[in-house]
């Protein structure tokens, strides 16, 4: 090979690389290691989590527990979809460009909305991204945002706003819910969009429609942040007049992984087709008439359009999405409706038993689907503690993002949760409430001061 | 060609799993709710819920597997063939990482778990930030960004902000007339002007251009390096001082960092940010199209301003190991760029990529691909695409090159295009074409290191026998693909007129 090149060393061809610039040590990295080592050393950092198998979650907070099929797993890790590059030569990429075009059908249809996009990288970003697409409809540069959309998307939004130029107002809750008199306040003429999300972060079904009149009577966006899984029961955003739907896209078909990979879903009116960030599979036909699928409207793209692009995106998620499309076709139409239906009857269940508990109480009484928030009347932090050592994780405290719910807890239900796990909560509940108030009277009735906080 | 010789898979017409839906067919069975049930208009008002269910397809398991595996044979892939796809970095994918990935310590581990109870993964993160910033050569390290892209928004708002600390308010940004277009896409979401910079006739920056776009306004200089040309421009440490004798700061694309792993660092060669796509150099699979990730690395004067959370090591004062936080309280961080930490699963099998070479095997990647993009170059340039498809700049490449295929249309009709067609019938996945758009008619050539000699000649003669037969025949690679499941597709069409979901 050197001698078709023409050169006496592989080092002769980094010489193009000037001499001050050449590392001349080794990298300070350990040596190479054999598969079998390589496993034994990824095990062992892997057995030192409490994972979902060992604990049993009722965490969510945007990502959540579910069961993921074992057809996703065979039919995403088939080399034809693992292995293959974003498909820019369509002749050899149809089935990832049809399973494009299906998916977007289907978020299409969860959402009631008729433009879906192939998928962006994840929830939060996706809600900065609809900020990107609002401000160049509109022309406008502010945001009103509910203090009920996750506490992540706010903070992304905040920090791509610093970037795009944009204003960000915050409106708080009351009773679980967006405050309609303070949003129909807060929503002005320059207004560029009203962020919703429903189930909100507490758990709480807003009313979307009657709380996106506000944007409506600007000329705001409505942008409705989602939960793919509350909506085989919940009116479709696009019924509740959202202008764009989109959401964290884990709970279909994606696993847990400690917070990614999984896929951002994004669907809008068609008036916002040519805006739209990311990926789009079209329908077209080839030279003969067949049936073929390619990227549409790429002219929106950066890798065409450059500065002028309606985003950045170049890597999404195709996989993630792939494995969504997977889970929903195996979940079929009456399955999805039955899931929604579960969840919503054994949230109820859970949320009830909880509150029967002696030192809970709900954070709040608005209608829930698959979570609910609480408040403990014991530190949280030491309650989840005592609840770990009887292998339960028993929800997301909600003190760092929330201090004025320095005692709340959002609590998730998933269809693995049983309704004996279930009871078992309430009890390590109880136990562990009881334990602390216990452990606060001999101290005194001094309040203990809270460990360190949690992720 | 005719209908008349369609292949099995072209008479096998697109069927969308929604075309084969049959109402009461299902796959999944759900466990009953087993709790005392109420009427769902009790638990949430009417007026919020839906009143049909969404019409997703309704197909029983053995119908949905042949369906996805019959689209996955309509898929090209990396594990069926040769992939030369420029700036993609398409290497082999371990299987050992996935089989890692999906061990349930690190799969169903929530994201919200405590940290004192996901150590494992707080310490994995931590072991792959320090891999990387040796590799960089910059000192500290976010795993946040989900994408190369995603790793240049967090450079220029992190550029932005460290003006801002500084009390300077900056407006553009230059990128060479080279840049990926994600370059420029970035610099208007982060509300900065772009500003190119022409390319001189080594293939590199073209310094008098610099020197005269450079001055106080400039927030940053974008710089891929080596650049899409696949050459390393040799005048960077210039570059890196004119930047930042006018207070910019320098952001490396690390799209092309396979080339150099072990062999030189974008931290030596001046850059303060960095973004490493670990689905190209590091293996992550690229799941047709995602997912990736694009960690950034940082010089010490940028730190501060890093996404929040991060990683940290605390050292044990009682005699026991280390621990591993996330800490939130950084105030002068850009804030958040997307949800919890990170794309964790993609961390896991970079991680053990790098376990898996090492300090010696990731060097030796780095020389093996470039010996394989040099080997390539000089096979081709033997042969008829010497003349016909001539390389761009013509010098020793790094670990991928750029081919112009002008000669190639004016003298025998063929665009740049007809070849990548035709070359799908000949079994290969065509390189990237029509980039960089300094180059008339491009084709950029990356064959990485996991190809072997084998490959590598096929490949060379494929496009050989292209070319002949287009002497020959100029309409044969015109009309080409012929074997694809389908042919050449009307994109015209599909955006003028877009059909983007099926009517159900």
């Amino acid at each position: 090979m050197l001698d078709a090149i023409g050169v006496d060393s592989v080092a002769e061809l980094f010489e193009q690389i000037p001499a001050p610039l050449r590392l001349d040590r080794p990298l300070a990295l350990p040596d190479g290691l054999g598969e079998a080592e390589v496993y034994e050393r990824l095990s062992a950092l892997a057995s030192r989590n409490a994972d979902a198998e060992e604990q049993v979650c009722f965490v969510g907070a945007g990502m959540y527990d579910h069961y993921v099929p074992a057809i996703v797993d065979a039919i995403t890790q088939r080399s034809e979809f693992l292995t293959p590059y974003t498909p820019y030569q369509p002749e050899i990429s149809q089935g990832g460009l049809q399973v494009m075009f299906e998916f977007q059908t289907a978020m299409s249809e969860l959402t009631g909305l008729p433009v879906s996009n192939a998928g962006l990288y994840e929830g939060p970003s996706s809600v900065a991204s609809a900020g990107y697409l609002a401000m160049g409809a509109t022309k406008r540069r502010r945001f009103v945002a509910s203090r009920g959309l996750h506490p992540h998307s706010r903070e992304t939004l905040a920090t791509y706003s610093q970037g795009y130029g944009a204003e960000l107002v915050e409106v708080g809750l009351e009773g679980g819910l967006t405050d309609a008199a303070a949003l129909a306040a807060a929503v002005d003429d320059e207004t560029a969009a009203v962020f919703l999300q429903s189930p909100n972060f507490l758990g709480a079904v807003e009313d979307v429609e009657a709380l996106g009149l506000a944007a409506r009577e600007h000329g705001a966006l409505l942008v409705v942040a989602c939960d793919p899984m509350t909506l085989g029961i919940l009116k479709p955003p696009g019924e509740c007049g959202a202008d764009i739907a989109l959401g964290e896209g884990q709970p279909l078909g994606n696993r847990l992984d400690f917070g990614g990979p999984s896929f951002g879903f994004f669907c809008a009116t068609g008036e916002q087709i040519r805006r739209m960030p990311g990926r789009i599979a079209g329908e077209t036909e080839d030279v003969d008439g067949r049936r073929g699928f390619v990227l549409a409207l790429q002219t929106r793209e950066q890798h065409i359009r450059r500065e002028k692009a309606t985003n950045n995106i170049c890597t999404a998620q195709a996989l993630n999405a792939l494995g969504a499309m997977v889970h929903l076709a195996w979940l079929g139409r009456q399955g999805f409706r039955e899931l929604g239906e579960l969840l919503a009857q054994r949230t109820a269940y859970a949320r009830e038993r909880l509150a029967a508990v002696e030192g809970v109480e709900l954070l709040h009484e608005a209608p829930v689907v698959r979570e609910f928030a609480v408040r403990l009347a014991a530190p949280v932090s030491s309650v989840l503690d005592r609840c770990a050592e009887r292998g339960i994780a028993a929800g997301y405290p909600l003190a760092r993002e929330y201090p004025e719910h320095e005692d709340g807890l959002l609590v998730a239900i998933t269809e693995r949760r049983s309704r004996a796990q279930i009871d078992e909560l309430a009890e390590a509940l109880a136990a562990a409430i009881a334990a602390e108030r216990g452990a606060l009277r001999s101290d005194g009735g001094q309040k203990t001061p809270q460990p360190g906080g949690v992720g | 060609m005719t209908l008349a010789t369609e292949t099995p898979m072209q008479r096998e017409r697109a069927r969308t799993i929604y075309e084969k839906s049959k109402p009461g067919r299902r796959a999944a069975a759900l466990p009953g709710a087993g709790v005392p049930e109420r009427p769902l208009e009790e638990l949430i008002p009417a007026k919020l819920l839906r009143s049909e269910p969404p019409r997703l397809p309704e197909i029983a398991e053995p119908e949905i597997v042949r369906h996805y595996n019959r689209l996955s044979r309509r898929n090209f892939d990396l594990d069926s063939g040769f992939y030369p796809l420029g700036s993609c970095t398409m290497k082999h994918n371990p299987r050992l990482n996935e089989r890692v990935a999906a061990l349930p310590g690190h799969a169903r581990l929530h994201p919200a778990q405590d940290p004192r109870r996901a150590q494992g993964a707080l310490e994995l993160m931590w072991l792959l930030q320090g891999s990387l910033a040796e590799i960089c050569g910059l000192p500290h390290v976010s795993l946040q960004p989900s994408a190369g892209s995603h790793g240049e928004l967090a450079g220029l708002l992190l550029t932005r902000a460290y003006h801002a600390d500084r009390g300077e308010t900056r407006t553009k940004v230059l990128a060479p007339d080279t840049s990926h277009g994600t370059n420029p896409a970035s610099v208007t979401m982060v509300g900065y002007e772009v500003v190119k910079v022409a390319t001189n006739e080594r293939g590199g920056v073209e310094m008098d251009d610099l020197r005269a776009k450079v001055d106080d306004k400039v927030a940053c200089l974008m710089l891929t390096n080596p650049n899409t040309l696949g050459l390393f421009d040799e005048n960077i440490a210039e570059i890196a001082g004119l930047i930042h004798a006018a207070g910019g700061t320098l952001y490396y694309d690390g799209a092309n960092l396979n080339a150099v792993m072990g062999h030189s660092r974008p931290g030596d060669m001046g850059f303060d940010i960095v973004h490493v796509n670990l689905h190209k150099s590091f293996s992550q699979p690229h799941g047709g199209g995602g997912p990736g990730a694009g960690p950034i690395a940082v010089s010490d004067r940028i730190e501060p301003f890093l996404p929040r959370p991060q990683v940290v090591r605390r050292e044990s004062d009682n005699g026991g190991g280390p621990t591993y936080d996330l800490d939130h309280d950084r105030p002068r961080s850009i804030g958040r760029l997307r949800g919890f930490q990170g794309n964790f699963g993609v961390f896991v099998r970079s991680y053990a990529y790098i376990l898996s070479l090492g300090a010696d095997g990731l060097a030796e990647a780095s020389e093996t691909a470039v010996l394989n993009a040099n080997y390539l170059k000089a096979r081709l340039a033997a042969g008829r695409a010497g003349k016909r498809l001539p390389v761009a700049f013509d010098r020793h490449c790094m670990h991928e090159f750029v081919l112009s295929g002008k000669p190639m249309k004016k003298e025998l009709g063929l665009a740049t295009l007809d070849l990548a067609k035709r070359l799908l019938d000949f079994g290969f996945h065509p390189p990237t074409v029509y980039f960089p758009l300094l180059v008339e008619e491009a084709l950029m050539i990356e064959p990485t290191e996991t190809e072997t000699k084998e490959s590598l000649d096929a490949f060379a003669d494929a496009v050989e026998q292209i070319l002949a037969e287009a002497e020959q025949d100029p309409d044969l690679a015109k009309s080409a693909p012929y074997t694809t499941p389908v042919r050449r597709l009307d994109e015209v069409k599909a955006t003028r007129r877009p059909v983007v979901r099926q009517s159900l």
